[in-house]
């Protein structure tokens, strides 16, 4: 590789040999430049995952599931009420979610293949998909939240639908859309109306992938904060099984505790922080791993 | 044949009845999956239309200025736009200079320096990163990254260029808290990186083989090839991918509460605190009414804008990439 030999060196001029060298140090330097930023990746959710299991696993107690969040600077308490809440409301808002992005998916892959429409409707749910949460908070507050004069819990739900709709709306056109036409034609010749070849024919061969899709979103809403700020507030109690008044759920009760200035908050905020993420990774992970294998196939 | 008998089998195994659906039984699914579709556009529109509604009070009061004005005060009731929207836009600028070479950086390591094995467990752990919730990048920021930071890389750069002119300015931290503008760019830029590294990756995956393959062949370095042949056919898509991640800083609330300080002044240094359109309404938002409320929807309004004409042009630059 490098002229090494006496007569060669000897006979190239010196111009060509710098210029040889210039190269390699180039693309040494992308190299190590490309292989430090990966690096840098692992190294950064090493530390984040290191944090939450130090400093979370120090809050874990057997009372943490089963007692409502304290006072400020009492001593004991859990976070079972903000467990519960987050539960109940997410399910809430993946229950909104589904049906909608579910036909709405359909649409975009069965009937509106070449409609301009369907175009339109395609490209703004891919911008929905990346639009600040927050801006969705205050839509929700300013639907629900001021006409009701209380915050609520379905508030918190419906702004958490509003985000999980595009991912399902997404992941169920893409997955729709993997579906051969020979199966929906085949189902056709049969002399199956076009609802009945989708709902027997395409929904089922998809199943996997539409499953996943919704367990991706869910990953999503789970940790959504900013939605709920103004819509289900937090509460420090347990709260209303009607859902009116503030509902207390985990991303925004971490935020409260993690800011205050009380040691057994912030040890509550660690522990709900570590059982958040591990929650949503462990989703994540699952999801994605059964994407790629429908992608694949 | 294979599909049709598969096709019987689905139907079989799924309890369909004997007789199909009325006509109007299947217009009404049509018109269901329609009527959900067009829904989306409402959701759309009411989004825009309610901020609008709530903010028009804060705009019929202060008209233009309130895009240049710098005060913030509660008790006189005199609120300007400009220094939360210069710290959006000067967190989410720094988080793209930070981001974007780390993103192409891994790009470039998973599609021509990974060897195979790692491939998988490498692209899962920076994917892995993009569904950590933002309020965990928050803490991480505030509890891990800002005492760091602040220990050795403000206290040291500030004692550097301190009485320098331009930098003396940008660069002075008066407080080393660790929090401020650049700490908010700084975790801005990792969250943003798995999305636009994973965007380009793809891209850079769909060039032909056979365009890089023989720039191999006739003896390019892996630098002359990723700047000679992959980079200039994925440009415009890596714009895109860029513009996405831009709009994804522009609207981030959580993590940045946690670390831009929250400051209601402009300042000129960007290791000061600051503070973002998000992380103001955020704080202020369930205190605050009258024209205070309507002074923070109209913060939300400039930041509807801002984000979706961001997010409209690297939409219309990338089609069709994976579920960010």
């Amino acid at each position: 590789m490098d002229a090494s030999t006496p007569l060669a060196t000897a006979e190239r001029p010196r111009r060509a040999s710098r210029v040889r060298s210039g190269r390699r140090i180039a693309d040494r330097v992308l190299i190590l430049a490309s292989t430090f930023a990966t690096l840098l990746g692992i190294v950064v959710l090493g530390s984040i995952l290191l944090m939450l299991i130090v400093e979370g696993v120090k809050g874990f107690t057997p009372a943490l599931l089963t007692e409502p969040t304290p006072g400020p600077g009492s001593v004991g308490g859990g976070i079972a009420n903000a467990i519960l809440g987050s539960l109940v409301m997410t399910f809430i808002g993946i229950v909104i979610a589904t049906p909608i992005g579910l036909m709405a998916g359909t649409f975009l892959a069965e009937y509106g293949r070449t409609s301009k429409i369907a175009d339109i409707i395609r490209f703004l749910n891919d911008v929905l998909l990346s639009a600040p949460s927050i801006l969705i908070g205050l839509f929700v507050y300013t639907l629900m939240v001021r006409p009701m004069g209380t915050y609520s819990g379905w508030a918190g739900a419906v702004a958490l639908a509003i985000i999980a709709t595009p991912v399902i709306v997404r992941t169920t056109e893409d997955m729709l859309r993997l579906v051969p036409s020979q199966m929906r034609e085949a189902g056709a010749a049969l002399g199956a109306p076009r609802s009945l070849v989708i709902r027997a024919i395409t929904w089922r061969a998809a199943s996997a992938g539409v499953v996943t899709g919704i367990i991706l979103a869910l990953a999503r809403i789970a940790g959504e904060t900013a939605p709920l700020l103004f819509t289900a507030l937090n509460n420090n109690s347990w709260f209303n099984a009607n859902l009116l008044g503030g509902v207390p759920n985990l991303p925004v009760m971490i935020y409260q505790f993690a800011l205050s200035p009380y040691p057994n908050w912030q040890s509550l905020a660690w522990a709900g922080a570590l059982l958040i993420t591990v929650t949503i990774l462990a989703l994540s992970v699952v999801a994605r791993l059964v994407i790629k294998d429908q992608r694949a196939r | 044949m294979t599909a049709l008998t598969q096709s019987i089998a689905l139907a079989s195994e799924s309890g369909v009845p004997r007789t199909a659906p009325s006509k109007t039984a299947d217009r009404l699914f049509k018109g269901a999956a329609y009527g959900s579709a067009l829904l989306v556009l409402l959701v759309l529109a009411g989004i825009l239309g309610s901020i609008i509604y709530g903010a028009m009070p804060a705009f019929r009061e202060f008209g233009f200025g309130f895009l240049t004005s710098s005060a913030w005060n509660i008790g006189t009731e005199q609120f300007g736009a400009l220094p939360a929207v210069i710290g959006t836009v000067a967190a989410a600028l720094l988080a793209l200079v930070i981001g974007v070479p780390v993103s192409l950086g891994i790009a470039i390591y998973l599609t021509q320096l990974c060897p195979g094995w790692a491939r998988k467990p490498v692209a899962m752990t920076i994917e892995l990163l993009a569904s950590v919730p933002s309020i965990i990048y928050g803490m991480w920021g505030l509890f891990v990254f800002a005492p760091l930071f602040a220990r050795f890389v403000q206290v040291p750069v500030s004692n550097l260029v301190e009485g320098l002119p331009i930098v003396g300015t940008i660069l002075y931290a008066r407080i080393p808290s660790g929090v401020g503008v650049l700490t908010a760019g700084i975790i801005l830029a990792i969250m943003i990186v798995p999305f636009v590294a994973s965007i380009t990756r793809d891209m850079l995956d769909q060039i032909p083989t056979v365009l890089r393959e023989s720039a191999y062949g006739i003896g390019c370095t892996t630098w002359e090839v990723v700047r000679h042949v992959l980079v200039p056919q994925a440009s415009v898509s890596i714009i895109g991918a860029i513009m996405l991640g831009l709009g994804r800083a522009l609207g981030e609330t959580m993590a940045v509460t946690f670390v831009i300080g929250n400051a209601n002044r402009l300042s000129a240094s960007i290791f000061d605190p600051g503070s973002t359109i998000a992380s103001r309404i955020a704080n202020e938002f369930n205190e605050a009414d009258g024209l205070q409320l309507s002074s923070l929807m109209a913060l939300g309004c400039l930041l509807f804008i801002i984000t979706f004409v961001v997010l409209i042009i690297a939409r219309l630059l990338v089609r069709r990439t994976k579920v960010a």
